[in-house]
């Protein structure tokens, strides 16, 4: 079963739900799906014992071979190449790697060059594989190594987390699609509330079944519990606020490694199996 | 004019509250809400709405069945996997790359203009001018949505003299904060004391370095683990970046904003606000 952990809004503790639902499984594989910021290997302390980069393919113009003809920019729907009278300009960071450009020049002047977007890093945690994507400084799109980091777990039949990024764009998407359930973590308050409804929105065209985990349940108002009876989504646990969890997050500890909060987290798993069958 | 952005690398831990806590006391800005992915400021400043644009993104493809003939060119040259077994696109994994579009023999596939989204400029509930926006569901490119409320922002603060603009900042480093960040004068940037918002706050300074822009830290919620907070003091030290200030968690805070206001209004008295109009004496 895959299991995607979303929520909309940043903070509402993504991370927390995802590394214990893993921590209480004996087989899974855990993928870090926040490649922008990834936190699961801090509570996971996994070592990295294999790096391996991710690609895009961009552009590299063969200048003796070019006539300037402007094709390559004219298909280009991201303006990563301009040419000008004698000289063509590539723009990597911008490219999104669609293979157009060199598709449809005439000439065979491009040339397409793997340019490194980001890593993914291996580790084991109790046994279990874990992956963390990683993009680089200054690379503005998630999706290409969210999806590399997905390809790591197909095919494989085991239970998979992901831990999904914040928001309601392409990087949520591309996690959550093909997902066979999906959790969406939440506060009691209007913020929570707030992303909350936009983070359903995205679930739901994307057809996916979906439950919901109310964190700091104890602090805010009703209305997220409210919204969850109209809209008839699942209520699948709430995690009272407490003082203890919050300085054992601080200090990037598991909280399942307690009798108590493994049967919570075991429960919690058991009742999206029994959604999903 | 001077621009200021609210980050955080990780998600949640306040930018939002302190944007809005820093627009009641800051005079003549202007307010952007640069998440546009899940907005919040809206909750806390209760813009009334002026003036609505769509906002148009990228390109939107459509294969006409009855013109298709199946050769198969468009799915062999599609790298996003966008095109069904029965020649229609899924929008969701398109990238819009038009790869389709061109190469199709028969002219059989269309090409729209997307709207991905709408933007506002509004007026907050004590007149401050407010650019916001809202992304549609499951549509991307929210990078260049951020740079048009920049940019709407900037004509608006233009238009009216103002001294600063105030922009709540996206969580991440990925494409919606490059776009908030970008020729910014100050980062103000917002961390917690936990491993994650450590880890994450090192990435954002680096990000904050990469497009040199000038960045100052603020720890909130600094007392539930003060181990943390002196590893961030010595983090801003090491990278020479000031720690102006350092925030104590008080359920004040949730229950103010659970009662739709900004601290300063809710609590007035309140030791935060004390805290919040030093920030701003600092950064201004």
């Amino acid at each position: 079963m895959k299991i995607a952990v979303a929520s909309g809004k940043g903070g509402t503790g993504k991370t927390l739900i995802s590394t214990n639902i893993f921590n209480i499984l004996s087989d899974a594989i855990y993928l870090d799906c926040d490649v922008e910021e990834p936190n699961g290997h801090i509570f996971l302390k996994t070592e990295t014992i294999r790096k391996e980069s991710v690609y895009i393919p961009v552009p590299e113009i063969n200048e003796s071979k070019c006539v300037f003809c402007g094709r390559c920019s004219q298909v280009c729907n991201f303006n990563a190449i301009i040419v000008a009278r004698r000289k063509v300009l590539v723009f990597p960071e911008l490219c999104h790697g669609c293979g157009s450009c060199a598709y449809f020049c005439n000439k065979k002047a491009i040339v397409e060059t793997p340019k490194e977007v980001g890593r993914i890093e291996t580790g084991i945690y109790k046994g279990k594989w874990v992956y963390t994507g990683r993009l680089n400084i200054g690379e503005p799109m998630s999706p290409p190594v969210i999806k590399k980091l997905k390809e790591k777990a197909a095919g494989i039949d085991t239970d998979i987390i992901l831990d999904s990024p914040p928001g309601t764009s392409c990087p949520v998407i591309e996690t959550i699609s093909g997902a066979d359930y999906v959790i969406l973590v939440t506060e009691p308050t209007p913020f929570g509330l707030n992303d909350l409804k936009l983070a359903v929105n995205v679930v739901r065209k994307l057809k996916l079944p979906l439950g919901i985990v109310i964190n700091k349940s104890d602090l805010g108002d009703s209305t997220v519990k409210k919204y969850c009876k109209k809209e008839k989504i699942k209520l699948l646990l709430e995690i009272p606020h407490d003082i203890w969890i919050a300085e054992s997050y601080s200090r990037g500890e598991l909280i399942t490694d307690t009798e108590k909060f493994a049967g919570i987290f075991k429960k919690l798993f058991k009742d999206i199996r029994m959604e999903t069958i | 004019m001077k621009q200021i952005t609210v980050i955080s690398g990780k998600g949640g831990t306040g930018k939002t509250t302190l944007t809005a806590c820093l627009s009641q006391i800051a005079k003549n800005i202007v307010v952007a809400d640069c998440d546009v992915d899940a907005a919040d400021l809206h909750l806390l400043l209760f813009p009334k709405i002026k003036e609505k644009y769509n906002f148009f993104s990228g390109k939107a493809y459509k294969i006409d069945t009855n013109e298709c003939i199946k050769c198969n060119k468009c799915r062999e040259l599609c790298r996003f996997n966008a095109i069904n077994d029965n020649f229609t696109i899924n929008r969701i994994p398109c990238d819009g790359c038009g790869a389709c579009y061109y190469v199709c023999p028969v002219s059989a596939i269309s090409e729209t203009e997307n709207c991905a989204g709408v933007y506002y400029i509004s007026s907050t509930e004590n007149s401050i001018p407010m650019i916001h926006a809202s992304l549609h569901t499951a549509e991307d490119n929210s990078g260049k949505l951020v740079a048009q409320v920049r940019k709407e922002a900037k004509k608006k603060a233009e238009g009216t003299n103002a001294n600063y603009i105030l922009i709540d900042g996206p969580p991440g480093i990925g494409c919606p904060v490059n776009a908030a960040i970008v020729g910014v004068d100050l980062a103000l940037i917002v961390t917690e004391p936990t491993l994650s918002g450590i880890h994450d706050l090192k990435r954002i300074i680096q990000i904050a370095k990469y497009f040199n822009v000038k960045s100052m830290v603020i720890v909130n919620k600094y007392d539930i683990n003060l181990k943390n907070t002196e590893e961030i003091e010595n983090i801003c030290h090491e990278q020479g970046l000031k720690c102006i200030a350092k925030i104590p968690y008080d359920e004040i805070v949730v229950k103010s904003l659970v009662a739709g206001k900004v601290i300063t209004e809710f609590a007035p008295d309140h030791e935060i606000n004390t805290i919040i109009k030093k920030i701003w004496e600092e950064i201004k």
